[in-house]
């Protein structure tokens, strides 16, 4: 028999590193909570999960078809488009998400003790379940638009990796607005719209013109989704100069977002 | 005094001079503008509120221990503390083991899952891994009397079947201390004789109980020690029966 677990509220350790010895203590319940979103999210839908798969396959569609006569020059338009809505679907849902579900959870918090990050990881796991389905459309439509799928593809998982840390980051800090304000959400979905446009998704980054590339280095998501598509669409490893800006921001944005909740997180309970 | 007459001598759960002060803005400011300018008018007030006061409680192993006072005496903010809720602003609460809160059941249900898929995700809410909850899967059935419906989605059950699955789960292991915030009021009768029962056999194999119940007979009939709180402060403490005279003629 291992000796029973002894809570002490006047143990000094600080919130933040409290909050990630419990999450890994917890790591059965971000599996289900994971398990949950994915299971309800179609439950009712004829189709189910492979609306996963259907839903960027649909806006890509959209987007390829109204765009192609503006940017019809670059090649594989629609693998471009669609590798970069991936990368912005994954980051958009999984920020709202955890806001969400934080706000959605906050019954629960009110009643039992769960790391209160629970909400914020599960929402970027289930995200990057999604993510990673919608690789299936992704690796179709590259080779039917005759973009070659290249070796520089094992450097995915590293792009994934930040991009994740990035979004946990952010998605932990919006949460923690939300809570206090609760309109921060309805703003949020705005911020988005008008990120999504400042970000080449949609149109490649040559088109705009040299004014805006200051704009376009001061926005932080630009390095991750350029880090992103440069392995799988461009086929090309990236340079050091193009890893370490996306790597100091992910880390940085995960570090500000985890501090910053913690150092809130024992409020929830009553604010939320 | 009563507490030579418990058996078991360890505190499982230690209240030290514990208080908890709410603090929330005296008007609710939805915006961000609106915050922005008034903290920098300075108006952004905080109203403070102490919900408890400089409490000093400590509950054996084995023990039922009751709480009565009137709604907003800090009954359920105290029990919040013990189950890790809310963090005490003063003092210091330990707590030895396992905390199983029935603080109103089924609060993590999601209404689109099946029971069978309920019961998993409460049991890791309560911090159980799939196979731990695997092995009392079973006897969380048994016990909820549900194994016709197990596999509907939740939403069609009644609130009975609700309360029945929720307390099945939060009881099927042997938690160190149990929390029962005023749930017994809801199902019928012969599940509540059921829950007593599983209460009392909980405290025979060494469960601290913290019962917050607003019935009297209740108290006086389950609880070895009571305590009666009023506006968060601790009035009296002692035998059940005391408590219950006590905080009686208070009401008067």
């Amino acid at each position: 028999m291992q000796p029973p677990p002894i809570y002490d509220s006047a143990q000094l350790i600080p919130h933040a590193l409290q909050e990630l010895k419990e999450a890994v203590r917890y790591r059965h319940l971000l599996f289900q909570l994971v398990r949950r979103d994915i299971l309800t999210r179609y439950k009712r839908s004829f189709l189910g999960v492979a609306w996963t798969m259907l839903s960027p396959l649909g806006m890509m569609l959209v987007l390829s078809f109204v765009f192609s006569n503006v940017f019809g020059a670059t090649r594989g338009f629609p693998a471009y488009i669609l590798s970069g809505l991936m990368a912005w679907n994954f980051f958009s849902q999984s920020t709202t998400g955890a806001m969400s579900s934080l706000v959605w959870g906050g019954g629960l918090l009110q009643r039992i003790y769960i790391p209160r990050a629970a909400f914020g990881l599960s929402a970027i796991g289930s995200g990057i379940i999604n993510l990673v389905l919608a690789f299936v459309p992704l690796v179709i439509v590259m080779l039917v638009s005759g973009t070659p799928i290249r070796i520089t593809a094992a450097f995915m998982p590293i792009s994934l990796f930040l991009l994740a840390c990035f979004t946990l980051g952010l998605g932990l800090a919006i949460s923690t607005l939300a809570v206090y304000f609760p309109d921060v959400a309805e703003m949020y979905q705005i911020i988005l719209l008008a990120w999504m446009y400042l970000t080449p998704i949609i149109y490649p980054e040559s088109v705009l013109p040299a004014k805006y590339q200051l704009i376009l280095h001061l926005n932080p998501m630009y390095y991750l989704v350029k880090l992103w598509r440069l392995p799988l669409y461009d086929g090309r490893w990236p340079t050091w100069g193009e890893f370490w800006p996306a790597a100091a921001i992910a880390i940085g944005m995960l570090l500000v977002g985890w501090f910053f909740f913690t150092s809130k997180s024992d409020e929830f309970a009553y604010r939320i | 005094m009563v507490e030579e007459r418990i058996p078991h001598r360890e505190p499982f759960i230690h209240l030290e001079d514990v208080s908890v002060r709410y603090r929330v803005p005296s008007e609710r400011i939805g915006t961000f503008k609106e915050y922005l300018i008034r903290r920098l008018k300075r108006q952004v007030q905080m109203r403070t509120f102490w919900a408890l006061k400089g409490i000093n409680v400590d509950v054996y192993r084995g023990e039922i221990f009751g709480f009565v006072g009137d709604n907003g005496a800090g009954k359920s903010t105290l029990l919040k503390v013990v189950a890790r809720v809310l963090r005490p602003t003063k003092g210091r609460v330990i707590v030895t083991g396992k905390v199983a809160p029935l603080l109103e059941l089924g609060a993590g249900f999601h209404p689109e899952l099946t029971g069978k898929e309920n019961i998993f995700l409460n049991g890791a809410l309560l911090g159980f891994s799939h196979h731990e909850m695997l092995e009392k899967y079973d006897r969380i059935v048994d016990f909820s009397e549900l194994s016709e419906f197990i596999n509907a989605p939740i939403r069609t059950y009644s609130t009975g079947m609700y309360a029945r699955l929720g307390f099945a789960v939060a009881t099927a292991y042997e938690p160190d201390v149990l929390i029962v915030d005023e749930i017994l009021g809801v199902g019928d009768e012969t599940f509540r004789k059921k829950c007593e029962a599983r209460i009392k056999e909980f405290c025979q194999r060494g469960t601290s109980i913290l019962l917050v119940s607003h019935n009297m007979d209740m108290i006086e009939g389950m609880c070895q020690r009571a305590a009666w709180l009023d506006h968060g402060i601790l009035q009296f403490m002692g035998e059940p029966s005391q408590v219950v005279r006590a905080y009686r003629e208070k009401e008067r």
